[in-house]
């Protein structure tokens, strides 16, 4: 690991860059529960296996994405943009979004969609309605699930991140307080270092 | 009404929606430009609570159907949305929305990552934020919990599934598709036997 380099310079050829488009369009059909499911994978496969990615690149693209408004499925296209700056310019850090993100947004959202679409027209049938409602305390035990995991990771810094988490979702649960309120609020007390 | 072959139609009509793809498509990029670390609670809040294109429930049962299809969730909850009132159009209008501005953010964000990575100050600023949207999350779950009371299910059942799902997912972080599989295909069997045919 740390011998891995800082920086890559890379030569891709256009078979290079339909090896990553396949590989993602893959990874898309294998998603579930969100793309970053796959990102063991998509570590795996650019990280150590074809050093197009630097372990410090890989890890800002999901941090970076994390922190920034959006979806958080745009770490895919962080490292669509990292992998073309390795290859040496901005026109190819382009380049690497596209086929990065088209590859990871295209099986699962023609599944979704369709999929979508035969629930909807058949909402009267009991087998759609029992899958639908039955889910629900499945749904809301992976809602607080993901809460703990995130809270759990935040709070190994220190036990005032695990506070605020809990007091922002107390918030948020009991008032109707604007969310970005709650997030200015975070940002600032973590700016001046009070938690 | 009462004689109407589809009373939901009328329902639908009346209720809330979306008035164009030009609608759809802003609104969901100032969903996504709300959404730090993860865009779920702000639908959650904007389109539930302030919008009320879905009820509490809607929102559940597509919630369901988002996690359960590959993809990331939010996304697959904007194809569905849009789609359900504008087709493909209404899906492509709000997938846009909410990728194609955040897209141009995160790159630019990345291209300034290396100048302000070593502050102090923007590292703190993201802890917080961090912590914050981890509580956001959490606050979701539990203000869905209260549409149990309404499930099929008796509500002891339904919050026995949730607390059990909560240990395999977060404390023995069993994964995600044997407790979808499992856990969920065991309530939905239960369901189906709750409801009449």
């Amino acid at each position: 690991m740390s011998a891995a380099p800082d920086t890559l310079h890379l030569a891709l050829a256009w078979s290079d860059w339909l090896n990553i488009f396949g590989h993602f369009l893959l990874l898309s059909m294998m998603s579930i529960g969100g793309a970053i499911s796959t990102s063991s994978e998509m570590h795996r496969f650019l990280v150590e296996q074809h050093h197009w990615l630097t372990q410090e690149q890989f890890n800002a693209a999901i941090a970076l994405a994390q922190a920034a408004p959006g979806p958080n499925v745009l770490f895919v296209a962080l490292m669509g943009w990292h992998v073309g700056m390795n290859a040496g310019s901005v026109g190819a850090a382009m380049f690497g979004v596209l086929v990065t993100m088209v590859g990871i947004m295209t099986p699962s959202t023609i599944i979704t969609y369709s999929a979508a679409r035969w629930g909807h027209r058949n909402r009267d049938l009991r087998a759609v309605r029992a899958f639908k409602q039955g889910m629900a305390p499945v749904v809301i035990a992976l809602l607080l699930s993901t809460a703990w995991i995130l809270g759990s990771s935040v709070g190994e810094a220190n036990w005032r991140l695990v506070l605020l988490a809990v007091g922002a979702g107390l918030v948020i649960w009991r008032t109707r307080l604007h969310l970005l309120w709650v997030l200015a609020a975070g940002a600032l007390l973590g700016a001046f270092g009070l938690v | 009404m009462t004689t109407s072959p589809h009373p939901l139609a009328a329902e639908l009509a009346s209720s809330p929606r979306p008035q164009s793809l030009t609608d759809l498509f802003i609104s969901f990029t100032l969903l996504a430009l709300q959404g730090f670390g993860g865009v779920l609670a702000v639908v959650q809040r904007e389109l539930v609570e302030r919008k009320r294109w879905l009820t509490q429930e809607e929102f559940i049962e597509d919630w369901a159907v988002a996690q359960i299809m590959p993809g990331p969730n939010v996304v697959n909850l904007s194809l569905m949305i849009g789609g359900r009132y504008f087709g493909l159009p209404g899906a492509m209008a709000a997938l846009a929305g909410l990728l194609a501005v955040p897209l141009v953010l995160v790159l630019g964000l990345a291209v300034l990552h290396d100048r302000f990575a070593d502050s102090p100050q923007v590292a703190g600023a993201l802890r917080g934020m961090a912590a914050v949207s981890a509580g956001l999350i959490g606050a979701v779950g539990l203000k869905l919990g209260a549409a149990l009371k309404r499930s099929p299910l008796p509500t002891a059942w339904g919050v026995a599934i949730a607390a059990l799902g909560f240990v395999l997912v977060a404390l023995l972080k069993c994964p995600l598709i044997y407790v979808l599989a499992g856990l969920g295909g065991l309530a939905c069997v239960l369901t189906w036997r709750r409801l009449e045919a």
